[in-house]
């Protein structure tokens, strides 16, 4: 166990390991998306407040998820990276962050999007709507501290520490705003009180959330291949491999 | 050889650092007042830019006064590390055999004192001339100084982060900002509930949670930023 997990914080062998793995997540994610988008967008049945724009459900929350859960993966490779130095866990942090930032905007913009048709308003400052565009801050935040250093090494150093901070302090905010919004907003718009969702609208909804967890995973291990090959351009087996590459055309 | 006993030199090196970073600071005036005068013009504006209506002013004026003290305290961080890392003593800190966090504690105890206590000794003159309502300004000063000792703590992380680098300053605006929003909520929340009438008392316990997690966990996180600036 040990050694396969040492294996996989080399360079070179999650670069072997991850093209094995890659196109059963692609083909999970193509399959999974489709079905879930064709089910959820055409045959699950229209809500009968709602109408047709419920719908959006099958895009917002799964990015919402999504939104979150990459902020943990980002912060777990940090602490990966800072105590162990296994430099795979960075290059999954540096791939990460942009994904979970473009789908903390994407759930904001289709929370906007399907504001306008059930509340009357693109924005309101909800609770949740506070918190998700402050976490949407705090991604940048790591984006633009990776940036900033010269030297790759202490870039990817201070996005981890920052990371950390910034997972330790998300559920701080998330309270604070609940608590901030039921003083200040009392209830001029509440999230609809959706009754329990039939069978037939909750089971596209959880392939859809599958269906961007494979996306997800998919794009990560891509992301970071190249990212290998990017950061590894100088080391014999990547030089090696490009030879190999181009011989056969 | 000399033995030295560890436990007494933390203290001596402690009270060095309190007291080098006091007479440092003290001996560059602008960089207390700075701020101060800060505060004051950006409270000016505000006035200015909607109404000078008192009763509008006194409805928005808790928010006010903690968004205009949250953004003085975030433009004097830079200073916290930035001298000590340009002449060098920074990396003298470093290689201390003393704790490194027990050592920030002092310098982040030190902007405190001459950064948040004063804006907070502040507050209450600014906020009579917002028509701040008259019970409201004792729980105003105090969660001010309760809430900055946080806010000292949460940007010394982002001033530890960013002092390597040599354009750092809006970086860590908005490396910081977003930290800081649970201390505004519960600073502001305070003065407000105590206008409408309540009891301010839950929302400066919180405000006081928040510093006892902040103590607790931010010396690390300056430590180990400190380290990644100076090592580059």
């Amino acid at each position: 166990m040990w050694a396969f997990i040492h294996k996989l914080g080399s360079p070179k062998w999650f670069y072997a390991i991850s093209a094995r793995l890659q196109p059963w997540f692609w083909g999970l994610a193509i399959l999974l998306l489709l079905v879930g988008s064709v089910w959820g967008l055409v045959f699950a049945p229209s809500d009968y407040q709602q109408g047709n724009s419920f719908r959006i459900i099958y895009v917002h929350v799964p990015a919402a998820i999504l939104a979150q859960s990459c902020f943990v993966a980002m912060a777990v490779s940090g602490v990966i990276f800072l105590v162990w130095k296994i430099k795979i866990a960075d290059m999954a942090a540096t791939v990460i962050a942009p994904f979970g930032a473009a789908m903390t905007f994407v759930a904001l913009f289709s929370g906007a999007v399907w504001g306008m048709p059930t509340w009357g308003t693109w924005w309101v400052w909800d609770a949740r709507l506070t918190s998700m565009l402050i976490q949407l801050f705090l991604y940048l935040g790591v984006i633009a501290l990776r940036g900033a250093f010269a030297s790759r090494d202490s870039g990817a150093r201070a996005a981890s520490v920052l990371a950390l901070v910034g997972v330790v302090n998300i559920p701080i905010i998330k309270y604070s705003v609940n608590w901030w919004n039921t003083l200040h907003q009392p209830a001029t718009f509440t999230l609809t009180e959706r009754p329990a969702m039939p069978v037939e609208m909750w089971l596209p909804l959880l392939i859809m959330v599958l269906g961007f967890y494979c996306f997800f995973i998919a794009l990560t291990l891509t992301r970071t291949r190249n990212e290998i090959l990017r950061r590894e351009s100088a080391k014999r087996w990547v030089r090696e491999l490009v030879a190999d590459t181009d011989r056969r055309g | 050889m000399q033995v030295i006993e560890p436990k007494a030199e933390l203290g001596v090196a402690v009270r060095a650092t309190i007291k080098r970073d006091m007479t440092l600071v003290l001996r560059r005036r602008s960089e207390v007042i700075n701020p101060l005068v800060f505060f004051a013009l950006v409270i000016t504006l505000f006035p200015l830019g909607i109404s000078p209506d008192p009763q509008m002013l006194a409805a928005i004026a808790p928010g006010l006064l903690w968004v205009a003290a949250l953004l003085a305290t975030q433009l004097s961080l830079d200073t916290l590390f930035r001298s000590d890392y340009d002449d060098g003593s920074l990396e003298q800190l470093l290689l201390s055999p003393q704790p490194l966090p027990a050592l920030v504690l002092s310098k982040t105890l030190v902007h405190w004192l001459l950064t948040g206590l004063p804006l907070a000794l502040m507050a209450p003159l600014l906020g009579l001339m917002l028509a701040l309502p008259g019970q409201s300004y004792a729980v105003l000063a105090f969660s001010l100084a309760l809430g900055s000792a946080s806010l000292s703590l949460i940007g010394a992380i982002g001033a530890a982060l960013t002092v390597g680098l040599s354009r750092g300053g809006v970086l860590l605006s908005l490396l910081v900002l977003p930290l800081y929003i649970p201390v505004l909520i519960f600073g502001a929340g305070a003065v407000q509930v105590v206008i409408l009438g309540g009891n301010a008392a839950p929302y400066l316990a919180i405000l006081g949670a928040q510093l006892c997690l902040a103590l607790m966990l931010a010396p690390w996180a300056i430590a180990a930023a400190l380290r990644i600036s100076i090592n580059g």
